[in-house]
């Protein structure tokens, strides 16, 4: 029988979306039976307890809902801040530095204006500055890399230490208590400076942010000229320069998006989550953000999803290291092993698989 | 239309989400204000100073639940001990597993104040944070949860704080280190008689993590107890700027080696320095944990913190209903901080006799640490006038709060700051 069968794979026309879906589902099932399996190996733990308690660690209360949201959004911005330079095919791997920079100049607000400003006032100011020094750091490497074709790879990667290295600088004029090396909870007592809640919600106001700039990005990237401009640029620079597009003036414009946004992230993080400022402020979320936006394939509604997972492992991960005594890096084997199934399962979405009768 | 569809469902779940939130959160605060009067009785209490005093009605020992918030795991030193500390804790009160909530690995941002609060919810009585970039975050959350107990170690904001609930604990460590300079002064003394060094070479390096007074109160104590037996001896400190990074750790100890150092301690906290000392054969003392594993022909002791007596004292006062102290610091005399194990094969002769007659003089007062006819500041001896801390001739480290306050260079001493 099997001999005059063969395996065929080919590529599909089309795929209605519920086919899709259906697969990618499949796919996490599988994961999850696989993870099942690995937990109760290693550790000879009940794996659906396991699950119970990453899922309880990162939704359990609403206070821990609201903790995975408040990440969640942070994530999310940063990969709406790397979509157009990436498909502009500009590998801004600097949002780290962009984050920073963003956190310091709200930082130093909150800092040396928090008592002076009324909120609103105080608030448009730092978003603002926070957008403004993002725009610096994103537009310098793009300045470089129009005018003189520079590796924008290494560059902004480089562009992360320096602004490192800017923070720990300003934490020694800023540090409280003296001695500490730490800034502290800025204006603790005051709260200046502190996003404030909106409605009743603490992080009301990072949802709302962080939803309008996803909302807006998937219009620009879209339906704007610019938008369209950047992908162009992106597929190949010369077909752009026939299409009378300015290259030069697109990548500066893109990589001031980028930066700023990612800027905007800094905010988001020392105004409405920290209330601090350190060198680990962005705490490798810039680089996790660039999996975030590739795994989406840089749609924006896609990208709530990736970022609300790998958040959610990742406070489940805390949950599971209190409750089991499993070490942290048990919840990052789940994460890998839920990820290369969603990933393996985009070749099924893509090819389709079957046993034929080979023609003799 | 499908992409608005999903637009209009992404909208809704959010919105559905934050209402969920929103009604979820009042009902976690509630039973906060139920509790104010407690609260309120135990600020009275707290403020007359009496400790032992009965301020609320006690938590039934099988209601009881205790977190913890590390900053690391049972991989690092510091942790570790303190993860001995709680286990010995809940050992000697009879606490289940489940009474004890630890939260590991947890950095100093607002991961931290997202963790103490979380064990507030889960409805721990007392919460401990063991690292000191914690305060703040902890500060936070004993504000917002006034009938929680948090204690946060090698803090010293909880008296100004003006928080009834905030505690800060700390041992007296440097006692340990003194004694554990004494060993170091002995096995120079040793090396001397043996002709490998002479009395003006005897240079001992130290491994610091932050040029804070924790650091600089303990290194001055291990010199001090160097100094009483080998007298002509010097000191070389070196930062890492990290608590724990072992490459940074065994690179410091190699430079300081490198500088003619004859012999090497460390307050950092992993296994780096003793691992360059093995290597390169110069003795060595630890911290936290013994290191005779690690260099088994090179350490000589480590000094360690024993945190058990802080756990099981605050989580007893929780389940008597009296007040804790708002500062804590105990040492030997309490079992609070001790030597580990003497390397036999490494320590000079007489070295377990020595160190029974240190510690015993310690706890019975007649040694003073920080006595200070016994050092300099800049070719003074320091006065009553140079710090609140000093008087009867002695400088009384950890007397007015937990932390450790001495920060003096001494001569003899050359600390390289950035």
């Amino acid at each position: 029988m099997f001999k005059d069968s063969s395996l065929h794979i080919a590529a599909r026309d089309s795929i209605v979306w519920w086919k899709a879906w259906l697969i990618r589902l499949i796919a996490v099932l599988l994961s999850l039976i696989v993870c099942a399996i690995v937990i109760f190996g290693l550790t000879k733990m009940n794996p659906v307890e396991v699950y119970k308690g990453i899922f309880s660690g990162a939704v359990g209360t609403s206070r821990r809902a609201w903790v995975t949201i408040r990440d969640t959004m942070v994530l999310l911005l940063i990969a709406i801040g790397l979509t157009p330079a990436f498909k502009m095919k500009f590998w801004n791997i600097g949002a780290e530095g962009q984050i920073l920079v963003g956190g310091a100049a709200t930082a130093a607000l909150m800092i040396y204006a928090g008592d002076s400003l009324p909120t609103p006032v105080l608030m448009i100011l730092m978003f603002v500055a926070s957008m403004a020094a993002g725009v610096i750091w994103g537009v310098i490497p793009a300045i470089f890399k129009a005018y003189f074709n520079t590796n924008e790879t290494l560059f902004t990667l480089m562009l992360n230490y320096v602004a490192m290295q800017i923070v720990t600088f300003c934490i020694v004029y800023w540090e409280n208590p003296a001695g500490s090396n730490t800034v502290g909870i800025i204006n603790s007592a005051t709260r200046a400076g502190w996003l404030p809640e909106l409605g009743g919600l603490t992080y009301g106001w990072n949802v709302v942010i962080v939803l309008v700039f996803t909302i807006g990005m998937y219009i620009y990237m879209k339906y704007s000229k610019q938008g369209y401009e950047v992908a162009v640029v992106g597929e190949s620079q010369d077909t752009a320069r026939y299409a009378r597009i300015n290259v030069k003036r697109t990548i500066i414009r893109t990589m001031g998006i980028s930066g700023g946004i990612c800027g905007i992230a800094g905010f988001l993080l020392v105004s409405g989550a920290s209330h601090t400022i350190s060198t680990s402020t962005a705490g490798g979320r810039g680089f996790t953000a660039i999996i975030v936006a590739w795994l989406s394939k840089f749609n924006a509604f896609v990208m709530i999803l990736v970022s609300f997972f790998l958040v959610f492992m990742g406070k489940g991960a805390i949950q599971i290291a209190s409750q089991f005594n499993l070490n942290e890096n048990a919840s990052d084997v789940i994460t890998g092993i839920i990820l290369f199934f969603i990933l393996g399962s985009e070749f099924f979405i893509r090819y389709r698989i079957a046993f034929t009768k080979a023609h003799k | 239309m499908k992409k608005f569809l999903a637009l209009v469902l992404t909208v809704v779940m959010a919105a559905s989400l934050a209402a969920c939130g929103n009604s979820g959160t009042k009902e976690t605060q509630a039973p906060a204000s139920g509790d104010s009067e407690t609260a309120a009785e135990s600020t009275a209490a707290e403020s007359t100073g009496e400790t032992a005093e009965k301020v609320g009605e006690g938590v039934d020992v099988k209601d009881l639940k205790v977190g913890f918030i590390f900053i690391g795991d049972e991989n690092e030193g510091y942790t570790a001990a303190h993860y001995a500390g709680a286990k010995g804790m809940q050992e000697a009160l009879g606490l289940s597993d489940d009474q004890i909530i630890i939260k590991w690995n947890i950095p100093e941002d607002e991961t931290c104040y997202d963790a103490a609060v979380d064990l507030a919810d889960q409805g721990c009585n007392i919460v401990f944070a063991n690292s000191f970039g914690h305060e703040s975050y902890i500060l936070q959350a004993a504000a917002e949860f006034p009938d929680v107990q948090f204690c946060h170690a090698t803090g010293y904001q909880a008296a100004g704080s003006g928080l009834a609930n905030m505690h800060n604990y700390f041992t007296s460590i440097y006692e340990s280190r003194y004694v554990s300079g004494v060993v170091a002064g002995m096995k120079l003394n040793e090396m001397i008689a043996d002709g490998k060094i002479t009395e003006d070479t005897a240079k001992v390096g130290y491994v610091g993590a932050y040029p804070y007074a924790e650091v600089i109160s303990g290194f001055t104590s291990f010199f001090l107890g160097v100094r009483s037996q080998c007298p002509s001896a010097t000191m070389e400190v070196k930062y890492t700027n990290s608590w724990a990074s072992f490459d940074l750790e065994k690179e410091c100890a190699e430079s300081l080696i490198a500088d003619k150092c004859v012999l090497i301690s460390q307050h950092a906290d992993t296994t780096g320095a003793p691992t360059a000392c093995q290597a390169a054969g110069v003795p060595c003392v630890g911290y936290n944990i013994s290191m005779i594993e690690t260099a088994p022909d090179a350490a000589l002791t480590s000094a360690s913190i024993n945190w058990e007596p802080y756990y099981e004292y605050a989580t007893k006062s929780v389940i008597d209903g009296t007040a804790i102290d708002t500062d804590w610091c105990k040492g030997f005399a309490e079992g609070a901080d001790k030597l580990t194990d003497l390397n036999d094969k490494v320590v000079a002769e007489g070295t377990a006799e020595k160190v029974k007659e240190v510690e015993d003089a310690i706890i019975d007062g007649s040694l003073h640490v920080f006595d200070t006819s016994t050092f300099t500041v800049n070719g003074k001896e320091l006065t009553d006038a140079d710090s609140e801390y000093i008087s009867d001739g002695y400088f009384h480290e950890s007397e007015k709060a937990s932390a450790p306050a001495f920060d003096f260079i001494i001569d003899g001493i050359t600390a390289v700051t950035q």
